[in-house]
């Protein structure tokens, strides 16, 4: 084999949610009283594209989750050699787009580094000048054609993009007519397409510092953001679903303990907490380097760290609204039906109260999706957020931040990292709408009473 | 009443504790002084003989929590944890790793503080429920539901986006205010004006968009199809009826954060350069100056918890079916 | 008499089209109280909604004329609309709990009206404030009315939303449905408040309600409304004496009441079809026993009869069809034999001074201050097979009481005894289960019929595995009037009775032995409620079943008890055979209770109208509980609490110091 599988601790956690994602889907697609918000989701024309733009991310963030080793071409003993350095299915997918680095800073569709060199001309004379660009637009054969060149890529790409666009709207319009919808996925298309067709020529969105592609940096943030909003919930949900429930249902000395707990951890403003953590974090990950064999593997462990840390902060008010929902549910005739049988404790919360809180849930989980993705980007910023070698968001703008008083202003990465982060937290809050929308059933006023 | 708040205040004593166990167990449990030792000076070729004196300096050679060693009232008291935990109940912070009392550093902090999130606060709350007002007078027009997707889009942006992006704006294209710092007394407006005005607009989407749903929540009550049914005007309906009602969820999220605007804002502090506890944190949190961000944490949830007590006693202002007891 | 209102042709949609009220036509003269009856989701409060034009979101009207006087209401801008409601025209709701604004004091509520249409501001507005509410008969008025709502009880509210619609001086007070959510005392003294003021103002009224007792009482004319028509117009007296829509001669069939006990009440199979559902055809058809080809094809006309309007083919062109239908003889659902008398059976169940106390805390170390006295020393036996009924207003402690006996509560002291055996513990369940009130709240709706149903038979260990658990959910399915299939379906998709029925079956699949019935009928339609009570009928006759019957509905307890016992603010004040207690009720409480039920015979009666409201059971009134609202109370009653005496047969037992117990 030319390469070993890697399995990072968040891809594990990343598979663990995808494999409960894809459980709970086979188990409400069975039941037709739980598919009835889902299908009330579908109706909105706005959820569907958002959740069409969400898959795009998606599968780009699963992409990249899949990690391998590449083999050396060396070997010592027979033994094959892996590379300490860890890539992704989607580093190979995008290859080009990953390799090709420049010097340093150069501006969108550029073809001359962003600062001036010295260099020897054809004369012998050191001049300072804007360099070439290695790799953007070097197959121009003179830089006046570059604007041409340009329109012609984006003609071409875009024209094969909407092709394709049209063929999977055609395929998707048989089964789900939905005019909207296929039009956005039209326009997806002759986006992606003439993307496509530039990006292999061209550093679309320009190089950062070392002269990194900005287009990849931004898709591979996409991971970061992702995991962050999801795994958070790994923890979340757990903790604020077994105290929420519990507390409101048994009452008693079981309420006082679980509300003192949550009432600490609130009363500590969420910021604090979280640096404090991160820093108490960083100190045990530093003082045991002997626990990583690659850097992927440390940066990996404190973005999982992060994700508890988050979920450890976070699950308070989640558990609040449940315990008050179960203090609510728990006075219902159909519990005390079950309590008139004697039904146990604990078949009356998970048959009971479980199954009528899950929306308050789901409800909580998409609308904290987007608020941890911000919440990543402000916590790089602090210095409290994901290992500075680990590519997101909030690294990318806090990178890009140092340069803001440069002249010509740098302006590229940091535009890029915001507007796909804008991109992401929209398509995440329209979909937190209509699912809320759904799923609430104080919302459900359709019906006047008469 | 003062029965109601003596409780309260004697409740806040076991949670304060509860906080001050969390973080101690935070900073000295997780990882010895030793290991903070290593990890300040540096992880490689550090001699025993270092941390020792990098405890000693900063008093972090004693035992956790108990010291035998130590004579009767010793046993408890010449420990880190008496030293750097129990002390802060009565608000002694002690020093941070460059020297000067912390105590002293947060009086001389807050006003710059205040100086920035108070203004932001209340303008940000009357243009907030402005917004949500005339959403809900427009409920179910295209005026409303332009108003909410606005919402939708402007609480999609990142909070450094408003920052940076006004930054560029404001102080660097258009020259009308500096980029940053501060100085005191009035002629401090000009360096105040755009920390507060990102301030307030970075919050409209969200904030607009919730106290649109307790209007909306309110308006279908009875009690205003009662009101309509007197011959009442929408906009009498909305100002007398609804929004008295509206007072008290409004204030279950409002007034708790009232006293915790003296810890001022960590971001807009800092990209502004505002000498206020914000950007204290946030230099304490790069200079990994634990005592700092110890005293902060400490300060944030004392400051929490009286805006839970001020939280209940304004309720007994707006509603008057609550009398505390 | 002067026309002062005229709806013609009103018709109020959804905006997806499924129309609520459709095409409705009445007149109202001045002075006159004209009552629109009919089951919930009929359109009758969307109908007065439509006349304020204060439609929900969502809701729109589409067609039609309304003129209050010489103003075309339909034309009116929102603006001039302003000017009519609260002016010419006021409106109470049901709920006066929520209708109130809890945050303003009922005074200045009062004072917006005045300041709106009377232009009285300040102190003028005030007094004038005051003078309303005493008007509406809340004592000390100067001080309440700087009170806020959340201070009045239930009737206290209903009492200032009056004086509020008052305040404008209306030509038209619409009340919908103003005593549903209300004690029947307190019902009583509403109604009343109504009927004087409107005799005093002269005003019109339209009296919005599903209770034919309230129509009797208080109507000059009726519309019935059913699925958003009005299906048959009279005069009162004309509507009791013969109604002839074959839907309005089956609501008066479906009244339970003593002269019944023996049959089987004539229930209208099925519910109310959902809005929009009927395009083509009567309405009515699909329930009505009467409907032949033409009644599903073509909608009837309102035809009228002598002078008075019916939506029934029967009616066109042979106004005789509709004869020979006379209250409660027809369609019996298979005869149910009278039950006898069963004197001498042991007992089923015994409780003996059961005591259900709350504590109130307060202070700082959350002491116990005191107890709310819920159930306070109830003593009752219920013999095998029958049905006792405990009855009592809202607050009196009666569904505690059910509770505790399944210890769903825990009694603070006191014994059960089950036949005979004193129960302890959780050990009796499969003996005694409740079938509660409300069925839309009762049946968690994340489960399927059929886990419903097994839930209990598990919980018990009944059935040793799930084939034959699943093979004995069937045989209930059958007992209760249900489809097999319905066990594969979530309760969502049934209508409030088929619920209901699922929640009997849930409680009998213990076959237990006694069924504890807290307001089985209360969330009901009156059509639905028949079926109930036939349904819990033939099971007792089936299964040998004992019932404790909670309940406020005294017609209710004539159909189906045997035995009644009176509840008031935790202990019971009289007790005995339901002929007894209802036909020469002895205790003042029962007396006044069962004169301030409407009767749809509404003639001579007597009232004894009770003042004040039931006091909070944390502050008894010392001696007995009932004396400071007893129009016969004695200097006796409030020292001390009456004993149980028994007057005449050994049966009928009464706490009132009018009866003192003969010195043996």
């Amino acid at each position: 084999m030319s390469f070993i599988p890697v399995v990072l601790w968040s891809d594990a956690l990343v598979f663990l949610l995808v494999g409960v994602i894809v459980m709970a889907a086979l188990y409400i697609r069975k039941r037709e009283h739980l598919m009835l918000p889902w299908k009330r989701v579908a109706r909105s024309n706005v959820a569907l594209v958002s959740m069409l733009v969400l898959s795009v991310f998606l599968v780009i963030g699963l992409l990249d989750t899949l990690h391998y080793r590449a083999a050396l071409p060396q070997s010592s003993n027979g033994e094959k050699v892996y590379s300490p350095e860890v890539l992704s299915a989607f580093d190979t997918l995008v290859g080009p787009l990953r390799t090709r680095t420049e010097k340093t800073y150069s501006a969108p569709f550029a073809l001359h580094l962003y600062a001036k060199e010295s260099m020897t001309d054809a004369q012998g004379n050191v001049v300072r000048e804007y360099p070439r660009l290695q790799y953007g637009g070097v197959h121009l054969a003179h830089e006046s054609q570059r604007n041409m060149d340009v329109l012609k890529r984006v003609a071409n790409g875009g024209v094969v993009g909407f092709l394709f666009g049209c063929l999977l709207a055609w395929l998707l319009g048989r089964r789900v007519p939905r005019l909207p919808v296929q039009i956005a996925l039209v326009v997806f298309a002759t986006l992606a397409g003439a993307g496509i067709d530039l990006a292999n020529a061209y550093h679309v969105l320009g190089t950062d510092k070392v002269g990194q592609d900005v287009l990849y940096l931004s898709l591979k943030s996409i991971r970061t953001g992702l995991i962050i909003g999801t795994l958070t919930t790994l923890v979340t949900l757990p903790l604020a679903l077994f105290l929420g429930v519990a507390a409101g249902y048994f009452r008693g000395w079981v309420d006082d303990v679980i509300q003192y707990i949550y009432t600490v951890l609130s009363s500590i403003p969420s910021v604090l907490l979280i640096a404090a953590a991160v820093l108490m974090m960083q100190v045990t990950i530093d003082t045991h380097p002997e626990w990583f064999d690659t850097s992927a593997a440390r940066a990996d462990m404190r973005l999982v760290a992060l994700c508890l840390i988050l979920g450890l902060t976070s699950w308070t008010g989640l558990c609040r609204l449940l315990r008050g929902e179960t203090l609510k549910l728990r006075e219902m005739e159909y519990i005390q039906a079950a309590q008139a049988f004697g039904v146990s404790s604990m078949r009356i919360l998970s048959r009971h109260i479980m199954p009528n809180v899950m929306h308050i849930i789901l409800i909580a989980l998409v609308m904290d999706f987007s608020a941890l993705v911000l919440a990543e980007a402000v916590l790089s910023y602090v210095g409290v957020g994901v290992d500075p070698s680990m590519i997101s968001f909030g690294t990318m703008i806090n990178g890009a931040r140092l340069e803001m008083g440069r002249e010509p202003m740098v302006w590229w990465s940091l535009a890029s990292a915001f507007v796909f982060m804008l991109i992401l937290v929209l398509a995440a809050n329209l979909l937190a709408d209509a699912v809320r929308d759904a799923f609430d059933p104080r919302l459900n006023r359709t019906e006047g009473k008469a | 009443m003062i029965a109601y708040l003596i409780r309260r205040i004697l409740y806040a004593i076991p949670i304060l504790i509860g906080v001050n166990l969390l973080t101690f167990a935070l900073f000295f449990v997780v990882n010895t002084p030793d290991d903070m030792a290593r990890m300040q000076l540096g992880i490689k070729r550090v001699t025993p003989e270092a941390i020792d004196k990098w405890k000693q300096q900063r008093g972090y050679d004693k035992p956790l929590f108990l010291n035998t060693a130590a004579d009767s009232a010793g046993t408890f008291t010449d420990t880190i944890f008496w030293n750097k935990s129990a002390s802060m109940f009565v608000f002694d912070f002690g020093y941070s790793d460059d020297g000067r009392s912390i105590s002293h550093e947060i009086t001389q902090r807050m006003g710059p503080s205040l100086a920035i999130a108070l203004p932001t606060f209340l303008i940000g709350l009357v243009v907030y429920v402005s917004f949500a007002l005339l959403m809900t007078l427009f409920r179910a027009t295209a005026l409303d539901m332009a108003g909410v997707a606005l919402c939708v889009f402007l609480m999609s942006i990142s909070g450094l986006f408003y920052i940076i992006g006004g930054q560029f704006l404001v102080s660097k294209l258009w020259h009308l205010v500096p980029i940053s710092g501060y100085i005191g007394g009035m002629d401090s407006f000009k360096f105040v004006v755009l920390p507060i005005i990102i301030g307030v607009v970075g919050g409209i989407g969200s904030s607009s968009r919730w106290y649109r749903t307790i209007f909306l929540d309110e308006i279908s009550k009875d009690y205003v199809r009662t009101a309509r049914a007197k011959g009442l005007s929408e906009l009498r309906v909305l100002f007398t009826h609804v929004l008295k009602n509206a007072m008290i969820p409004i204030l279950t999220g409002v007034v708790v954060v009232i006293p915790l605007l003296f810890m001022g804002s960590l971001l807009t502090e800092s990209f502004f350069g505002i000498p206020g506890l914000g950007s204290y944190t946030i230099d304490a949190i790069n200079a990994q100056d634990f005592s700092v961000v110890r005293s902060m944490v400490f300060l944030g949830s004392v400051l929490y918890i009286a805006g839970l007590i001020l939280t209940d006693i304004s309720y007994t202002v707006v509603d008057p079916r609550v009398k505390l007891s | 008499m002067t026309r002062l209102l005229k709806v013609d042709d009103l018709t109020t949609r959804l905006c997806d089209g499924a129309s609520i009220v459709d095409g409705i036509s009445f007149e109202i003269a001045a002075g006159e109280t004209f009552a629109l009856l009919g089951e919930s989701g009929c359109g009758k409060s969307m109908t007065a909604l439509s006349l304020l034009k204060l439609l929900p979101d969502g809701v729109e009207n589409s067609a039609g004329e309304i003129r209050l006087g010489e103003i075309a209401l339909d034309r009116l801008s929102e603006r001039e609309m302003r000017d009519i409601r609260g002016g010419r025209m006021a409106m109470i709701f049901q709920e006066p709990g929520l209708s109130l604004n809890p945050v303003m004091t009922v005074g200045e509520q009062i004072a917006e009206v005045l300041a709106l249409h009377k232009d009285m501001v300040g102190d003028a507005a005030l007094v004038r404030s005051i003078e309303l509410l005493s008007q509406v008969g809340i004592p000390d008025a100067a001080r309440r009315a700087h009170e806020y709502p959340f201070r009045m009880s239930g009737g206290m509210k209903q009492r200032v939303m009056i004086a509020m619609a008052l305040a404008g001086e209306p030509k038209l007070l619409i009340a919908d449905e103003p005593t549903t959510a209300l004690d029947v005392t307190i019902q009583a003294q509403v109604l009343q408040l109504l009927r004087e003021t409107q005799q005093k103002s002269g005003m019109a009224m339209l009296l919005i309600t599903h209770d034919l007792g309230v129509v009797a009482e208080n109507a000059h004319r009726v519309g019935v409304m059913y699925a958003g028509q009005i299906v048959e117009q009279a005069t009162r007296e004309q509507l009791f004496a013969k109604p002839l829509h074959p839907y309005t001669q089956k609501l008066f069939a479906a009244l339970p009441d003593a002269q019944r006990s023996g049959q089987a009440l004539a229930a209208i199979p099925g519910s109310v079809p959902p809005l929009g559902s009927v395009t083509q055809g009567c309405r009515f058809a699909p329930r009505c026993n009467r409907a032949w080809g033409l009644c599903h094809e073509q909608t009837p006309e309102l035809t009228t009869v002598d002078g008075r309007g019916v939506r029934c083919h029967l009616y066109v062109g042979n106004e005789d069809r509709g004869d020979g239908i006379e209250r409660g003889q027809q369609d019996s659902e298979g005869s149910v034999q009278p039950c006898a008398i069963r004197e001498s059976r042991s007992a089923i169940l015994e409780v003996d001074d059961l005591k259900v106390y709350f504590p109130i805390r307060k202070g700082l170390l959350q002491r116990e201050v005191g107890q709310v006295k819920a159930v306070d020393g109830v003593s009752l036996s219920i013999p095998q097979g029958s049905t006792l009924a405990l009855v009592g207003e809202s607050g009196c402690g009666k569904t505690t009481l059910g509770k505790a006996l399944l210890r769903l509560n825990q009694p603070t002291s006191g014994s059960v005894r089950f036949e005979g055996e004193l129960l302890q513990g959780d050990a009796h369940r499969n003996r005694m289960q409740m079938v509660f009130q409300d069925p839309y709240a009762s049946l968690n709706p994340k489960m399927r019929v059929a886990e419903i149903l097994e839930e209990g038979m598990a919980a018990l260990l009944i059935g040793n595995d799930s084939t034959e658990r699943q093979s004995y959910i069937d045989e209930l399915l059958d007992k209760v009037g249900l489809a097999r299939d319905s066990k594969w379906r979530y309760p969502h998709e049934f209508s409030g009775g088929q619920r209901q029925r699922i929640a009997i079956a849930r409680a009998l699949a213990v076959s237990p032995k006694l069924l504890i019935c807290d307001e089985p009928t209360s969330a009901l339609d009156v059509s639905v409620q028949a079926q109930i009570l036939n349904l819990l009928k033939s099971l007792q006759q089936e299964l040998g079943l004992s019932y404790l019957f909670i309940t406020h509905n005294l017609a209710v307890v004539e159909y189906l008890a045997q035995e009644v016992c009176v509840m008031y603010l935790g202990r019971i004040v009289e007790r005995g055979t339901t002929r007894e207690v209802m036909r020469a009720p002895k205790h003042p409480y029962t007396q006044a209770l069962l004169s301030a039920v409407p009767r749809i015979d509404g003639a001579g009666k007597e009232y004894v109208r009770l003042e004040g409201e039931l006091p909070s059971p944390a502050n008894p009134p010392i001696g007995c509980h009932f004396a400071p609202r007893c129009p016969q109370a004695m200097s006796v009653c409030a020292k001390r609490f009456p004993d149980m005496t028994y007057v005449g047969e050994v049966t009928h037992g009464v706490c009132c110091h009018l009866f003192p117990s003969e010195p043996n």
